[in-house]
């Protein structure tokens, strides 16, 4: 009997890792980490967030689930999009940052609903439809250089900002970095929620815009370039992924910015093509469950769903998830808006 | 129809006014899902159109065409109401602007106004407003309609939720509307119940009319009905006297023949003539006993349909009945043995029951030898109350036992004693409407015990 | 005993007259209400015979009357109405005992000694004879002191001797009115009674004798 099991077992994980499509979209990474029991499922998970981050998490998970292989594919939150919009890719849960697209996908039928106890627990704000749910609440921050800043206070807003940088435009010529949201899906998301937010933005734009910017990709590529001195301030950073790697470092801080912050909710959702729903449904009960948000804020490093944090500080603005997120991805408004943040930015 | 063949008129009358409240909770019903579903279609119409009109009026045109900005709030005003899906589309010279290609267009096209319709798209239903604005690019102008579509499943939660509503104001109106009707039909009906048991509360004898407030539908039926009771009345006051006279009228020349045979009797002569004169008076002594217990058992008969039920002390009773039987077996020197219980509070028509104790000692006297004794016992075992009378006579034969209560029939060792056999016909029925029995049963050492158990 | 015997049937009443007369009782008539409130104004008597429908009025009114007025003469009724409801109805009247008619003389009598008993009777009704003190209401003789109880049929055979002393009664005569016409006793349970009395009587004079063939009387030789 137990060999038999055994070869079933080997059968199925052979089958598993074979029968897998090959896939247009770019992987960044992929990982598996193997049940601790003998295997009974394999879990596929689809996420735009690093394994450095995500694995005390599926660790975690794998103690309650132990019989579960968990098999961790990283791209980016474009590649991921496409993915599952175009390439209907088979996996069981997919997690992202960017909001907007995942508001898209679930919005364009992509997921299927998960009902459970602990999901009907959630906070009306942090999930959509029953479809789409958020564990993590990420503010976009301005990081700071003391060093580069020099005898200069630190902003605590985005006036302040606005003028720091008009008086001084020798000293942060070149030193200023933020997205490139021609590339970043994320910055896109950032900017576009700025510019709903305040007036500021198109000014803070234009003043940066005249500092000859450097862009970026990617947060943790702005947090290297300003702990090696390249760059002073580093505008939209993902707070969760600059305090980790600031802890290290005594001269990146980050600005507490009082006008407003906004906060970024990483969610998940069961696609529609995933055969096993019950078990994706575990896992986002996993991530959803208010007994495992010490686990994703010590261990994880994410700041958890936190609706409290959220009520006490008037400034703090997440990005609502519904039908709204839809509109900057419009094909004309997109166009329109990137046409007029490169027209800030990229100044001659 | 079936409720009609039922003989209840408050049943017909409430299985009426039941269908009624059934119809009208039904159209109630109806009604309020209707209207709320409609009032919840025009709510959810009225933001698609605005979010629809919003869209329209951020149309531009730019230099490659048509230019549009969507605003955040038309989409976001959607997703105020309902966890809904958004699609839209912008569409112009057969050509998609931007979103969702395949949405469906309305079947008519170019209307300023918002035209609302049902449409399925990606395998969802979805309620869909349409209006078209006329943009002027490079001087031409420009037809571009403006579709906005929802899914429905918040509009399917609030209709099941007033459906759910609605059933319950349903459900609701018919249960008050239920009880109601049957407060109504009771009363409509009480007065009948009223009549009634104003006749059924009466006592045997109680013949007045009836003067309770009465409807006037009623008032044929309850003058009929006094009519009638006028009219037995009548007949029984006559009966009783017919009895009473005939009793006399029997019984007195009865007495003067008895009274006279027995001075006949005293002055006789010969064996011959005695025994002549005896036989007289055994003959009228039959035909009087026998006058006693026919009137007595239509007394019964009488009596137990008109059984009435009061409060007693059964054992004074009976020591009434001993007394006034005692002269009889003092004649015959016999001693009656008493044992009985005092006391004992009994529930039954007194009467009757007075006829019975007095038929059973007066039988058990009969068929005792001279110098005999008559036990008569009166016990209470819990709920039941058991008289017996045991007398030590000629007793009766087992097989017999049973036979001896049907009227008129008699054991066949008592020809030479007076009897009509109706007594234990007498007992046996007074013991049946009061729910006790009746048993007789032969006495080890000869003679016989009858037991009435109440 | 005198009795005032109230019946308006004129043969019933002249019959019953004669029978009681033949007991050695007196008895007068009366035929209505009327008269029978006549009687009772101008004579005391022993007990009052009462039928129930009379011309002048109903006999349950004169009882109800009867004991207003504290007369406490004592009643039987004679009815010829059987009905237990009656026979409650008259002795809630206030009358001592009742009988139906046609009814046995000797349980007359035996009712009638009865309600004088229950009354607390008089001394007049003992008789005296040969050394025999002879009281018929509370059953018993005595016998130079010495009292003895009567059972019923031997008080009343003793009662019938007495009636007339030294005349003789058949054997048939005493059956007659010892026995109920119903039962045909035996002439000889004639013989058991008169043992029997024989057996209380010793002591005195008196005494019952056979005449052979013809019966027994008693004397107080």
């Amino acid at each position: 009997m137990r060999v038999i099991a055994a070869l079933t077992v080997l059968c199925v994980m052979t089958w598993g890792f074979t029968s897998a499509r090959v896939y247009g979209f770019e992987k960044e990474s992929e990982a598996v980490f193997e049940a601790a029991d003998n295997q009974r499922e394999i879990l596929s998970i689809l996420s735009n967030t690093d394994l450095d981050h995500i694995e005390p998490l599926i660790n975690a998970y794998q103690r309650q689930h132990p019989g579960t292989t968990v098999l961790y594919t990283v791209a980016s939150s474009l590649e991921l999009f496409r993915a599952i919009h175009d390439e209907a890719a088979d996996y069981d849960v997919v997690i992202s940052s960017a909001m907007d697209l995942q508001m898209k996908l679930v919005n364009d039928g992509f997921a299927q609903q998960h009902r459970s106890a602990v999901v009907d627990n959630l906070p009306v704000w942090s999930k959509w439809g029953n479809s789409l749910f958020a564990f993590t609440q990420e503010p976009a921050v301005l990081l700071v250089s003391r060093k580069g800043l020099g005898e200069l206070s630190i902003p605590e807003n985005r006036n302040e900002l606005i003028a720091l940088l008009r008086d001084n435009p020798e000293k942060f010529k070149g030193r200023v970095g933020t997205y490139d949201i021609r590339t970043s899906g994320a910055g896109y998301l950032f900017a576009t929620q700025d510019s709903r937010q305040s007036d500021a933005f198109w000014r803070l734009a234009e003043v940066i815009g005249s500092t000859s910017p450097r862009l970026y990709c990617c947060s943790s590529d702005m947090i290297e370039a300003l702990k090696s001195g390249e760059i002073v301030f580093a505008y939209n950073v993902v707070g969760s992924y600059a305090s980790a790697v600031l802890e290290k470092s005594d001269d990146g801080t980050i600005a507490p910015l009082t006008d407003y912050q906004i906060f970024m909710l990483r969610t998940a959702f069961i696609p529609r093509t995933s055969a096993k729903a019950s078990l994706a449904g575990t896992f986002i009960d996993f991530l959803a469950d208010a007994a495992n948000r010490e686990l994703i804020g010590e261990k994880v490093g994410l700041p958890p769903v936190d609706g409290h944090a959220l009520q006490k500080h008037q400034h703090f603005r997440p990005i609502s998830l519904g039908p709204g997120l839809l509109v900057f991805l419009d094909r004309i408004k997109r166009e329109r808006f990137i046409s007029e943040w490169a027209d800030a930015i990229l100044q001659p | 129809m079936w409720w009609f063949s039922n003989n209840s008129l408050g049943r017909r009358l409430l299985l009426q006014l039941l269908l009624v409240a059934a119809v009208l909770s039904a159209l109630l019903y109806l009604a309020v899902r209707s209207v709320a579903n409609q009032a919840a279609i025009a709510a959810h119409d009225n933001i698609l159109g605005a979010s629809a009109t919003a869209i329209a009026e951020q149309l531009s045109a730019g230099e490659d065409g048509v230019l549009v900005d969507i605003p955040y709030s038309a989409f976001s005003m959607l997703g105020s109401i309902s966890e809904d899906r958004v699609f839209y589309r912008l569409y112009s010279d057969n050509q998609t602007i931007t979103g969702y290609e395949q949405l469906p267009l309305p079947r008519a096209m170019h209307t300023a106004t918002p035209f609302y319709y049902n449409a399925e798209f990606r395998d969802a239903a979805v309620r869909a407003v349409a209006l078209t604005r006329a943009i002027t690019v490079a001087d031409a102008p420009v037809q571009v309609t403006v579709v906005v579509a929802q899914t429905r499943t918040g509009h399917d939660v609030i209709t099941s939720k007033v459906t759910n509503t609605a059933a319950g104001l349903g459900v609701a109106f018919f249960i008050v509307a239920g009880f109601l009707s049957w407060l109504a039909t009771r009363s409509t009906v009480k007065p009948l119940h009223v009549v009634a048991g104003a006749i059924g509360r009466r006592g045997a004898h109680d013949l007045r009319a009836l003067k309770s407030p009465i409807p006037s539908e009623l008032k044929p039926l309850v003058d009929a009905l006094n009519g009638f009771i006028a009219r037995l009345r009548e007949a029984l006051h006559r009966n009783e006297t017919f009895l009473a006279e005939a009793a006399h009228h029997v019984r007195t020349p009865l007495a003067t023949v008895r009274t006279q045979a027995e001075i006949a009797l005293r002055q006789a002569e010969t064996p011959a003539s005695r025994k002549t004169l005896r036989s007289v008076i055994r003959a009228v002594d039959e035909s009087s006993r026998s006058a006693t217990q026919l009137l007595d058992h239509a007394m019964i008969t009488y009596r137990a349909d008109q059984f009435a039920g009061e409060q007693f002390d059964l054992s004074a009773l009976l020591y009434e009945v001993i007394q006034g039987l005692s002269a009889t077996a003092d004649l015959k020197d016999i001693e009656l043995i008493t044992d009985i219980a005092e006391g004992l509070i009994c529930a039954g028509d007194r009467v009757l029951i007075e006829c019975a104790l007095h038929n059973l000692i007066d039988n058990a006297i009969k068929y005792s030898a001279d110098e005999g004794e008559v036990e008569i016992k009166l016990e209470s075992t819990g709920e039941v109350i058991v008289f017996c009378v045991c007398d030590r006579g000629r007793g009766i034969q087992a097989s017999a036992a049973g036979a001896l209560t049907e009227r008129f029939i008699r054991g066949a060792n008592v020809a030479d004693v007076v009897g009509s056999g109706l007594g234990l016909t007498i007992v046996e029925h007074v013991a049946s409407v009061h729910n006790g029995s009746f048993t007789l049963t032969a006495r080890r050492g000869g003679g016989a015990c009858a037991s009435l158990q109440l | 005993m005198r009795f005032l015997l109230v019946e308006d049937n004129t043969d019933l009443a002249q019959s019953v007259s004669a029978r009681l007369k033949l007991d050695g009782h007196a008895v007068d008539w009366a035929a209505d209400l009327h008269s029978a409130n006549g009687c009772l104004a101008g004579a005391s008597y022993d007990l009052i015979l009462l039928d129930i429908a009379l011309p002048d009025g109903d006999g349950r009114d004169f009882l109800s009357k009867h004991r207003a007025m504290k007369r406490d003469t004592p009643v039987i009724v004679m009815t010829a109405r059987n009905a237990v409801s009656d026979r409650v109805d008259v002795l809630d009247r206030g009358a001592d005992d009742y009988v139906t008619k046609p009814f046995d003389f000797s349980e007359l009598e035996a009712r009638c000694r009865a309600v004088l008993r229950r009354r607390g009777g008089s001394a007049r009704n003992v008789v005296s004879y040969g050394g025999l003190e002879f009281d018929a209401l509370a059953a018993r003789i005595e016998v130079a002191g010495e009292v003895r109880e009567l059972r019923n049929r031997e008080l009343r055979l003793l009662e019938i001797l007495l009636s007339n002393p030294r005349a003789i009664y058949s054997k048939a005569q005493l059956c007659d009115r010892l026995f109920s016409y119903s039962e045909d006793p035996s002439e000889n349970a004639i013989e058991v009674y008169v043992g029997r009395l024989r057996k209380k009587l010793e002591g005195c004079h008196a005494r019952i004798e056979t005449v052979r063939g013809v019966g027994y009387r008693i004397t107080d030789q």
